[in-house]
Protein backbone atom coordinates (compact mmCIF):
# COMPACT_ATOMS: atom_id res chain seq x y z
CA UNK A 1 0.00 0.00 0.00
CA UNK A 2 2.71 2.53 1.06
CA UNK A 3 4.53 1.25 -2.40
CA UNK A 4 1.17 2.26 -4.39
CA UNK A 5 1.21 5.97 -2.45
CA UNK A 6 4.52 6.88 -3.33
CA UNK A 7 3.71 6.02 -6.79
CA UNK A 8 1.18 8.21 -6.92
CA UNK A 9 2.59 11.16 -4.72
CA UNK A 10 5.50 10.80 -7.90
CA UNK A 11 3.00 11.03 -10.58
CA UNK A 12 1.39 14.16 -8.34
CA UNK A 13 4.86 15.60 -8.34
CA UNK A 14 5.60 14.96 -12.36
CA UNK A 15 2.21 16.17 -13.42
CA UNK A 16 2.06 19.79 -11.61
CA UNK A 17 6.07 20.02 -12.24
CA UNK A 18 4.91 19.75 -16.17
CA UNK A 19 1.87 21.97 -15.93
CA UNK A 20 4.27 24.70 -13.99
CA UNK A 21 6.61 24.28 -16.96
CA UNK A 22 4.45 24.08 -19.69
CA UNK A 23 2.22 26.94 -18.40
CA UNK A 24 5.37 29.52 -17.43
CA UNK A 25 7.00 28.82 -21.16
CA UNK A 26 3.44 29.74 -22.68
CA UNK A 27 3.23 32.88 -19.92
CA UNK A 28 6.77 34.41 -20.95
CA UNK A 29 5.90 33.48 -24.57
CA UNK A 30 2.65 35.43 -24.35
CA UNK A 31 4.67 38.52 -22.46
CA UNK A 32 7.38 38.48 -24.95
CA UNK A 33 11.53 38.66 -25.46
CA UNK A 34 11.98 39.86 -21.71
CA UNK A 35 15.41 41.51 -22.56
CA UNK A 36 14.27 43.43 -25.69
CA UNK A 37 11.34 44.79 -23.85
CA UNK A 38 13.75 45.60 -20.64
CA UNK A 39 15.65 47.61 -23.33
CA UNK A 40 12.57 49.18 -24.80
CA UNK A 41 10.50 50.19 -21.98
CA UNK A 42 12.43 49.46 -18.50
CA UNK A 43 12.38 47.21 -15.96
CA UNK A 44 8.99 48.73 -14.42
CA UNK A 45 7.28 47.85 -17.05
CA UNK A 46 8.36 44.05 -17.54
CA UNK A 47 8.13 43.37 -14.27
CA UNK A 48 4.02 45.40 -14.49
CA UNK A 49 3.32 42.85 -17.66
CA UNK A 50 4.75 39.59 -15.73
CA UNK A 51 2.31 40.51 -12.92
CA UNK A 52 -0.85 41.15 -15.38
CA UNK A 53 -0.33 37.95 -16.68
CA UNK A 54 -2.77 35.67 -15.30
CA UNK A 55 -0.81 32.41 -17.00
CA UNK A 56 1.87 33.31 -15.00
CA UNK A 57 0.00 32.35 -11.67
CA UNK A 58 -1.25 29.39 -12.93
CA UNK A 59 2.41 28.24 -13.26
CA UNK A 60 3.79 29.31 -9.46
CA UNK A 61 0.74 27.61 -8.18
CA UNK A 62 1.33 24.86 -10.08
CA UNK A 63 4.76 24.72 -9.16
CA UNK A 64 4.18 25.84 -5.45
CA UNK A 65 1.76 22.64 -5.36
CA UNK A 66 4.46 20.02 -7.28
CA UNK A 67 6.76 21.00 -4.20
CA UNK A 68 4.50 20.43 -1.95
CA UNK A 69 3.80 16.88 -3.38
CA UNK A 70 7.47 16.22 -3.35
CA UNK A 71 7.35 17.01 0.04
CA UNK A 72 4.77 14.35 0.80
CA UNK A 73 6.31 11.96 -1.69
CA UNK A 74 9.32 11.79 0.59
CA UNK A 75 7.50 11.71 3.57
CA UNK A 76 6.00 8.21 2.27
CA UNK A 77 8.95 6.84 0.31
CA UNK A 78 13.03 6.67 -0.32
CA UNK A 79 14.35 9.90 -1.54
CA UNK A 80 16.48 7.23 -3.71
CA UNK A 81 13.20 6.41 -5.40
CA UNK A 82 11.48 10.01 -5.29
CA UNK A 83 14.16 12.22 -6.54
CA UNK A 84 15.40 10.56 -10.15
CA UNK A 85 11.93 8.91 -11.06
CA UNK A 86 10.19 12.93 -10.37
CA UNK A 87 13.18 14.22 -12.40
CA UNK A 88 13.06 11.97 -15.08
CA UNK A 89 9.76 11.44 -15.79
CA UNK A 90 9.01 15.49 -15.70
CA UNK A 91 11.81 15.35 -18.48
CA UNK A 92 9.82 13.22 -20.60
CA UNK A 93 7.02 14.38 -19.60
CA UNK A 94 7.49 17.93 -20.36
CA UNK A 95 8.63 17.13 -24.13
CA UNK A 96 5.11 15.68 -24.54
CA UNK A 97 3.30 18.13 -23.53
CA UNK A 98 5.66 20.85 -24.97
CA UNK A 99 4.35 19.11 -28.07
CA UNK A 100 0.85 18.59 -27.37
CA UNK A 101 0.10 22.19 -25.42
CA UNK A 102 2.70 24.75 -26.52
CA UNK A 103 2.89 23.43 -30.49
CA UNK A 104 7.00 22.70 -30.07
CA UNK A 105 8.75 21.28 -32.69
CA UNK A 106 10.08 18.14 -30.80
CA UNK A 107 12.19 16.07 -33.50
CA UNK A 108 14.32 13.28 -33.17
CA UNK A 109 16.99 15.34 -31.76
CA UNK A 110 15.39 16.57 -28.72
CA UNK A 111 13.39 13.67 -27.80
CA UNK A 112 16.80 11.64 -27.78
CA UNK A 113 17.81 14.60 -25.55
CA UNK A 114 14.87 14.05 -23.28
CA UNK A 115 15.72 11.09 -22.88
CA UNK A 116 19.26 10.98 -22.38
CA UNK A 117 18.53 13.76 -20.06
CA UNK A 118 16.14 11.75 -17.81
CA UNK A 119 18.48 8.63 -17.95
CA UNK A 120 21.38 9.96 -16.70
CA UNK A 121 19.40 11.92 -14.17
CA UNK A 122 17.98 8.49 -12.79
CA UNK A 123 21.56 7.55 -12.73
CA UNK A 124 23.04 10.13 -11.13
CA UNK A 125 20.57 10.63 -8.29
CA UNK A 126 20.50 6.65 -7.85
CA UNK B 1 21.89 32.13 -30.67
CA UNK B 2 23.94 35.19 -28.79
CA UNK B 3 26.49 34.95 -26.31
CA UNK B 4 23.47 36.91 -23.92
CA UNK B 5 21.58 34.13 -24.56
CA UNK B 6 24.35 31.95 -23.58
CA UNK B 7 25.02 33.76 -20.26
CA UNK B 8 21.29 33.23 -19.51
CA UNK B 9 21.31 29.66 -20.09
CA UNK B 10 24.84 29.21 -17.65
CA UNK B 11 22.57 30.97 -15.13
CA UNK B 12 19.84 29.04 -15.43
CA UNK B 13 22.21 26.16 -14.28
CA UNK B 14 24.61 27.55 -12.28
CA UNK B 15 22.30 29.47 -9.76
CA UNK B 16 19.98 26.33 -9.72
CA UNK B 17 23.06 24.19 -8.84
CA UNK B 18 24.54 26.98 -6.35
CA UNK B 19 21.15 27.67 -4.38
CA UNK B 20 20.35 24.13 -3.58
CA UNK B 21 24.36 23.58 -2.53
CA UNK B 22 23.71 26.55 -0.31
CA UNK B 23 20.17 25.55 1.02
CA UNK B 24 21.50 21.93 1.46
CA UNK B 25 23.73 23.81 3.96
CA UNK B 26 21.80 25.69 5.36
CA UNK B 27 19.56 22.61 6.42
CA UNK B 28 22.15 20.94 8.03
CA UNK B 29 23.10 23.76 10.42
CA UNK B 30 19.24 24.62 10.90
CA UNK B 31 18.35 20.57 11.62
CA UNK B 32 15.47 18.95 11.61
CA UNK B 33 11.98 20.87 10.98
CA UNK B 34 8.82 18.87 12.23
CA UNK B 35 4.88 20.23 12.08
CA UNK B 36 4.85 20.60 15.82
CA UNK B 37 7.69 23.06 15.01
CA UNK B 38 6.61 24.51 12.30
CA UNK B 39 7.84 28.44 13.51
CA UNK B 40 11.32 27.15 13.19
CA UNK B 41 11.05 27.36 9.49
CA UNK B 42 10.90 31.08 9.71
CA UNK B 43 13.90 31.10 11.71
CA UNK B 44 15.91 29.23 9.01
CA UNK B 45 15.64 32.04 6.85
CA UNK B 46 17.84 33.78 9.04
CA UNK B 47 20.49 31.70 8.81
CA UNK B 48 22.93 32.76 5.93
CA UNK B 49 23.55 29.97 4.15
CA UNK B 50 20.03 29.38 3.69
CA UNK B 51 19.19 33.29 2.96
CA UNK B 52 21.64 33.31 0.31
CA UNK B 53 20.46 30.10 -1.16
CA UNK B 54 17.08 31.62 -1.33
CA UNK B 55 18.55 35.07 -3.33
CA UNK B 56 20.11 32.39 -5.86
CA UNK B 57 16.83 30.53 -6.50
CA UNK B 58 15.26 33.58 -7.08
CA UNK B 59 18.26 34.58 -10.06
CA UNK B 60 17.86 31.41 -11.15
CA UNK B 61 14.16 31.84 -11.89
CA UNK B 62 14.34 34.81 -13.37
CA UNK B 63 17.21 34.08 -15.80
CA UNK B 64 14.60 30.66 -16.55
CA UNK B 65 11.53 33.12 -16.88
CA UNK B 66 13.94 34.84 -19.36
CA UNK B 67 15.10 31.80 -21.31
CA UNK B 68 11.64 30.93 -21.82
CA UNK B 69 10.57 34.03 -23.04
CA UNK B 70 13.07 33.54 -26.43
CA UNK B 71 13.84 29.67 -26.54
CA UNK B 72 11.12 26.61 -26.78
CA UNK B 73 11.00 24.63 -23.07
CA UNK B 74 11.80 21.40 -25.04
CA UNK B 75 15.44 23.22 -25.67
CA UNK B 76 16.16 24.89 -22.15
CA UNK B 77 15.19 22.26 -19.79
CA UNK B 78 17.91 19.84 -21.01
CA UNK B 79 20.46 22.60 -22.36
CA UNK B 80 20.47 24.14 -18.55
CA UNK B 81 20.24 20.05 -17.16
CA UNK B 82 24.14 20.78 -16.87
CA UNK B 83 23.79 21.81 -13.75
CA UNK B 84 23.41 18.18 -12.21
CA UNK B 85 26.72 17.83 -14.22
CA UNK B 86 27.95 20.69 -12.34
CA UNK B 87 27.37 19.38 -9.10
CA UNK B 88 29.04 15.93 -9.23
CA UNK B 89 31.88 17.84 -10.51
CA UNK B 90 31.79 19.93 -7.40
CA UNK B 91 31.08 16.98 -5.19
CA UNK B 92 34.45 15.08 -6.37
CA UNK B 93 36.86 17.87 -7.05
CA UNK B 94 36.18 20.07 -3.98
CA UNK B 95 34.46 18.17 -1.69
CA UNK B 96 36.62 15.34 -2.40
CA UNK B 97 33.29 12.81 -2.67
CA UNK B 98 33.63 9.44 -4.27
CA UNK B 99 31.75 9.40 -7.34
CA UNK B 100 30.78 6.39 -8.57
CA UNK B 101 31.34 4.71 -12.29
CA UNK B 102 27.65 4.17 -12.33
CA UNK B 103 27.21 8.19 -11.64
CA UNK B 104 29.68 9.15 -14.58
CA UNK B 105 27.71 7.14 -16.60
CA UNK B 106 25.12 9.29 -15.78
CA UNK B 107 26.81 12.45 -16.34
CA UNK B 108 27.99 11.23 -19.90
CA UNK B 109 24.19 10.43 -20.68
CA UNK B 110 23.48 14.33 -19.48
CA UNK B 111 26.40 15.75 -21.20
CA UNK B 112 25.14 13.74 -24.56
CA UNK B 113 22.00 15.34 -23.82
CA UNK B 114 22.82 18.24 -24.01
CA UNK B 115 24.87 17.89 -26.83
CA UNK B 116 22.29 16.66 -28.90
CA UNK B 117 19.77 19.86 -28.03
CA UNK B 118 22.32 22.05 -28.07
CA UNK B 119 22.80 22.07 -31.93
CA UNK B 120 19.74 21.97 -33.11
CA UNK B 121 17.40 25.27 -32.87
CA UNK B 122 16.52 27.14 -29.68
CA UNK B 123 13.14 27.93 -31.01
CA UNK B 124 10.18 26.59 -33.10
CA UNK B 125 9.54 28.56 -36.44
CA UNK B 126 5.43 28.22 -37.21
CA UNK B 127 5.38 28.67 -40.99
CA UNK B 128 2.05 30.14 -40.75
CA UNK B 129 3.13 33.02 -38.96
CA UNK B 130 6.76 33.47 -39.03
CA UNK B 131 7.70 33.15 -35.14
CA UNK B 132 7.02 30.69 -32.27
CA UNK B 133 5.74 33.66 -29.32
CA UNK B 134 3.42 35.21 -32.38
CA UNK B 135 1.83 32.03 -33.23
CA UNK B 136 -0.06 32.77 -29.54
CA UNK B 137 -0.04 36.15 -30.54
CA UNK B 138 -3.20 37.21 -32.72
CA UNK B 139 -2.08 40.54 -32.25
CA UNK B 140 0.89 40.25 -33.78
CA UNK B 141 0.18 38.39 -36.68
CA UNK B 142 -2.77 40.23 -38.13
CA UNK B 143 -1.97 41.26 -41.60
CA UNK B 144 1.67 41.08 -40.67
CA UNK B 145 2.31 36.86 -42.22
CA UNK B 146 4.84 38.04 -44.62
CA UNK B 147 6.29 40.95 -42.18
CA UNK B 148 10.16 40.06 -41.57
CA UNK B 149 11.07 39.00 -37.94
CA UNK B 150 12.31 42.41 -37.12
CA UNK B 151 8.65 44.11 -37.73
CA UNK B 152 6.92 41.48 -35.93
CA UNK B 153 9.47 42.04 -32.96
CA UNK B 154 8.34 45.22 -33.01
CA UNK B 155 4.85 44.65 -33.41
CA UNK B 156 5.01 42.31 -30.57
CA UNK B 157 6.79 44.82 -27.95
CA UNK B 158 4.17 47.79 -29.06
CA UNK B 159 1.00 45.75 -28.37
CA UNK B 160 2.87 43.83 -24.98
CA UNK B 161 1.76 40.56 -26.67
CA UNK B 162 -1.55 40.80 -26.09
CA UNK B 163 -4.47 40.83 -28.92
Amino acid sequence: MRHLYTWCGILLVVSFSVVGDVTMSRAMKQVGDLHALRRRFGIGTVVCRIFSNSTFFVAVAAMALSFFSLLFSLSWGDVSLVGPAAASLTFIGNAFAAKLFLREKVDRRRWMAALLVAGGVALLAG
Amino acid sequence: MTFRKYLVLAGVTVFAAAGDSMLSQGMKQVGNISFQNIGSLLLAVTNPWVAIGIVLLLAFFASYMNALSWADLTYVLPASSLGYVLLALVARFALHEQVSPLRWAGIALISGGVGFVAGGPSVTHHPDVGSASSARDPGATSGNAGAGPQKQQQVRLATGGKP
